[in-house]
């Protein structure tokens, strides 16, 4: 045993053996540090996701790769390192293309999870919508190079029983990706697959026939939430002394699933109406505005050159405008399209389907339709967005409380149950 | 554990690159037979490097330089003269697979620009001219060897009275007879005295590398060379290897000697392939002389040889502990400092990296003597340094310095023109503008003295240069030789681009601006290793030092609420279905 040396954690005096690993030191202790990619049992430490950044004697720096040393400080809780260690996350997001709602991991997702934990609602980086193969080759399994966030976690566990690997980089920068063996795959166990596909921490390996074998809801991180709300105070008095306010909705690139969301609180919106006047909105079926609004809540990103105008009439008359749900945050479902040039999708669409009569289709194109876009634009690349309520669909208690703060200032507190919503 | 051949993998793959002009699948499969290992591991090293191809990529292959000075000195019309002198298209292979036209960043030719490797030899000085007879005679069947150009050295200035310390007069040998007499311990002490710090860029204390490695129990010991000087605009050591290798050399064996080492090892980047003659010819004529192999430089018991391993071409495989990689047949991923090369290196054993200049400043400080040496430079900072300058101005070359000198100095005895924005210590260095001409080149504390270090590229700007571009160009080599391991460096990179391309098309808001501060800013604290962590510093430089030049770029004053946004730009792949 190595002589134990004094560290601090967050101002925590700490007793610990040299020259372990501070990411084990501190959950030892009660101090959790975030991570993906960091396996204890590596005795050369991954250190590739860099999610587990903190202070080490005053220096930005990851923790799975400090041996704790007399003296060390470090600082793991402030605003500005959560900001950091979520913009990591938030990087990632940006950088491959998730679409949790179609992923076979959903629910059993770290990045998901850690996107949740560290309260990820909004898109600060642009999305970079590049073409990632998703490689079917093998029989066994599918590789979804969408998804994968480089964490070489299977690079390093899963090798075939005489030693060989099954998984490692290829190409560079950031054409790099993860490059799976066929023949050694096929080499391996079933049970040996299944685990690549455990360790992963997205959905990027996939089994085939053992990826939906636990049911959403059923998951690791499918848990209830035991937070309970606080008593709303002195909430009666405040609601008497609303004024009544008017609001507009949209749905532009999206689905209608927010809109859907919001009819959710029942006859509760019959109390809301008491206090809010829904003005143009697919609710009411106003075509045009009439008057100015307090409130547009916009559903959808812009696919079209209709959307961008709609978008930009929403910004005219309304204070305030909020992103409601993925697609109008960043895109969301219809930036499935983003990767792919738009000739490729639309000469599928009308001219190369197998349900096509080849020659006969035509492109839509007409002065009276609207434009299509080279790709689904978020909602603000185009226009201003003062606020982001994130979900796929957000929950109606969720949209309402952030309306009923925005309109009147009341506070409110979101639930974990009411933020998650896969 | 592992295969011992397999430090041999870049040497292999080498040799089938250039038996059939690129990597076919079953030298893939011949490869992971003989290494036994899956075939997707050997991919995965092939892939790492750009200079290996996995598609046919003609029996001659040209890589023309694509840096920014290149591209200020008329990158597109000789890109444009090869595409048609060749039929080849950039990033392709003509019709007739007879030529391969690629672009490669630095090639290690700022003062000689234009400048490519064909068959990597070098030709300087392009003009669309020289091209198209070039590609004639190599059609006629002229090999690129027998036609390539001569490269100058181009040192353009020396400090007056015999103070140089890298080109004085010495007798080989003399310096490591020298250090025997001194002994390890008077070696390092001389380094110390000398305070020498690592050419390289890093400017780590020379002498506490070398005592640590000198330290370490186990055995054996390396020693190895970082001759992969691939930060844009440096070529320094490209004249030193060519000059002088003597010099180095020596430093090397010092260093050996020192440490208790028994091999040497030369990383050579792939883009200085036609130095290895002389290297080779230098090395040959050392064992001859006794100085490498049993007993080397008569010192008993000293058995030492030197070998030179060729690169494949990534930039990141200047960094050591990637280079490690690179030499042990692996990717050059940099590894995360959990042992220091000292400790565990090359193969886990002890190893020793220092810069081709530092070795070769080793050799002359011991041979020289400290207390001489330190009559060069300023107290603090002694010595000299060599500068590679390039850019904007009459006479670009070598410059060996002694530390201290103003910028001011430098660009009068270059002969600059109109400097505007001066680049120091390439890409990944920092930004100067005519404000901090009188801020000295040395190794002092930046914080304190203001001074100004250079780990030798100096690129000077004029005022008709465009500044994003520069940072665009910048921008594209990062992301290109990110190694691609971490999130912020891979990703972040790409991001940064983004944001530039915006600027660049004048559709960037004031906020825009800041987060290229405050992303880059992320990325330097979590990014892996330097390059991902020194990358963004030069835009963020430029836009504090530059402040009214982004802002004239900026969008139009969009109102606060509408955002600049091309509709007609997103709309135009769609107007082609208008009949």
């Amino acid at each position: 045993m190595n002589k134990t040396v004094n560290i601090t954690i967050d101002g925590r005096q700490i007793m610990a053996e040299a020259g372990r690993n501070l990411v084990d030191v501190a959950r030892e202790n009660g101090i959790f540090i975030p991570s993906l990619c960091y396996y204890a049992h590596l005795e050369q430490p991954l250190g590739t996701c860099r999610v587990c950044t903190c202070h080490l004697n005053g220096k930005a720096g990851v923790a799975c790769t400090e041996k704790v040393h007399e003296g060390l400080s470090v600082v793991v809780n402030t605003p500005e390192l959560n900001d950091l260690r979520k913009a990591v996350v938030e990087m990632m997001f940006a950088e491959g293309n998730h679409f949790c709602p179609a992923c076979e991991k959903s629910g059993n997702c770290d990045l998901q999870h850690m996107g949740y934990e560290l309260g990820i609602a909004g898109a600060r980086f642009p999305h970079l919508f590049e073409d990632r193969i998703i490689d079917f080759t093998s029989t066994r399994m599918i590789m979804e190079h969408n998804r994968c966030i480089k964490c070489r976690r299977c690079v390093e566990e899963i090798f075939t029983d005489d030693g060989k690997r099954v998984f490692t980089y290829v190409n560079r920068g950031n054409e790099t990706v993860v490059g799976i063996d066929y023949e050694q795959e096929s080499r391996l166990s079933e049970a040996q697959a299944v685990n690549a596909m455990r360790i992963c921490p997205t959905g990027a390996i996939i089994v085939r026939g053992a990826d939906m074998s636990q049911p959403f809801g059923e998951r690791k991180f499918d848990m209830e939430s035991v937070q309970v709300e606080q008593a709303p105070a002195a909430k009666e008095p405040a609601v008497k002394t609303r004024e009544k306010k008017v609001i507009a909705t949209v749905s532009l690139a999206g689905c209608f699933g927010c809109h859907m969301s919001m009819l959710d609180i029942d006859t509760g919106l019959l109390d809301l109406l008491e206090f809010v006047e829904i003005h143009k909105s697919p609710l009411t079926d106003f075509k045009k505005f009439g008057k100015r609004c307090h409130l547009g809540l916009i559903e959808g990103g812009c696919c079209n050159s209709e959307n961008v105008e709609t978008l930009r009439e929403f910004r005219k008359n309304c204070d305030i405008l909020v992103s409601v749900g993925e697609c109008a945050i960043w895109g969301g479902l219809p930036a499935m399209r983003n990767t792919i040039p738009l000739g490729e999708c639309l000469e599928e669409a009308y001219l190369t389907a197998p349900l096509h009569e080849p020659g006969a289709g035509v492109v839509p194109y007409h002065e009276d339709l609207p434009k299509i876009l080279d790709k689904v634009y978020g909602c603000s690349e185009i226009v201003q967005i003062d606020y982001f309520i994130p979900g796929c669909p957000p929950s109606a208690t969720h949209i309402w409380k952030v309306v009923e703060n925005l309109l009147w200032g009341e506070k409110h507190s979101i639930l974990y149950s009411e933020f998650k919503y896969d | 554990m592992t295969n011992p051949n397999r430090t041999q993998l870049l040497n292999r793959l080498w040799e089938f690159q250039r038996r059939a002009g690129y990597i076919r699948d079953a030298d893939i499969q011949a490869c992971a037979q003989w290494l036994d290992i899956s075939a997707i591991e050997v991919e995965g090293v092939a892939s790492f490097y750009h200079f290996f191809h996995r598609q046919p990529a003609g029996a001659i292959q040209i890589y023309l330089d694509n840096s920014i000075v290149a591209e200020h000195s008329g990158f597109e019309a000789i890109k444009t003269a090869f595409e048609q002198a060749t039929g080849a298209k950039m990033g392709g292979v003509d019709p007739s697979g007879s030529f391969g036209l690629f672009a490669t960043p630095c090639i290690g030719l700022s003062d000689q620009l234009p400048a490519a490797l064909i068959g990597f030899q070098p030709f300087t000085n392009l003009t669309p001219e020289k091209v198209g007879r070039i590609v004639r005679e190599m059609k006629q069947g002229a090999s690129p060897e027998s036609i390539c150009d001569t490269v100058e050295s181009n040192i353009r200035y020396l400090p007056p009275e015999d103070r140089t310390i890298f080109f004085r007069e010495c007798e080989t040998g003399s310096a490591l007879r020298q250090a025997a007499a001194l002994g390890p311990a008077g070696v390092i002490a001389e380094l110390k005295m000398a305070e020498l710090n690592g050419r390289g860029g890093a400017f780590f204390p020379t002498w506490i590398k070398w005592n640590a490695c000198r330290e370490q129990p186990g055995t054996p010991k390396y020693v190895v060379c970082n001759a992969d000087e691939g930060e844009p605009g440096t070529f320094k050591d490209r004249v030193l290897l060519q000059e002088n290798p003597e010099s180095v050399l020596e430093g090397m064996l010092i260093g050996g000697y020192t440490i208790g080492a028994s091999e040497g090892i030369i990383y050579l980047r792939a883009e200085y392939t036609w130095l290895l003659p002389r290297l080779e010819a230098t090395l040959a004529d050392f064992r001859k002389k006794g100085l490498l192999g049993k007993d080397a430089g008569g010192l008993k018991d000293f058995d030492f040889d030197i070998r030179i391993q060729l690169g494949a071409g990534a930039y990141v495989c200047g960094e050591e502990t990637a280079m490690l990689e690179s030499m042990e047949g692996k990717r050059g991923e940099p590894r995360t400092k959990w042992f220091f090369p000292v400790e565990k290196g090359f193969l886990q054993q002890p190893t020793l990296i220092n810069n081709v200049e530092t070795f070769a400043a080793a050799a002359h400080i011991t041979g020289m003597g400290a207390s001489v040496y330190n009559q060069r430079g300023i107290p603090g900072s002694p010595g000299t340094k060599l500068i590679s300058v390039s850019g904007d101005c009459h006479k670009p070359g070598l410059y060996e310095i002694e530390w201290g000198m103003p910028v001011a100095e430098l660009l009068d005895l270059c002969e600059a023109e109109d400097p505007y924005f001066m680049q120091v210590s390439g890409p990944s260095g920092e930004c100067i503008s005519m404000a901090e001409k009188d801020r000295r080149i040395s190794m002092l504390d930046l914080m304190v003295h203001k001074d100004i270090r250079c780990g030798g590229s100096f690129m000077i700007f004029n005022r008709q240069r465009d500044l994003v571009r520069v940072l665009l160009n910048f921008s594209a080599f990062f992301k290109h030789e990110s190694c691609g391991v971490c999130t912020p460096c891979r990703a972040g990179n790409f991001i940064l681009q983004r944001q530039l391309e915006k600027l660049d098309r004048h559709l960037a808001q004031p906020a825009d601006l800041d987060t290229i501060r405050n992303w880059g800013a992320i990325m330097k604290a979590t990014s892996r290793c330097g390059l991902g962590k020194t990358a963004p510093n030069t835009p963020i430089m430029a836009m504090e030092k530059f402040y009214d030049y982004f802002v004239a770029r900026l969008g139009q004053p969009a109102n606060s609420l509408n955002k600049s946004f091309d509709l007609e730009r997103a709309t135009a792949a769609y107007e082609k279905y208008k009949s």
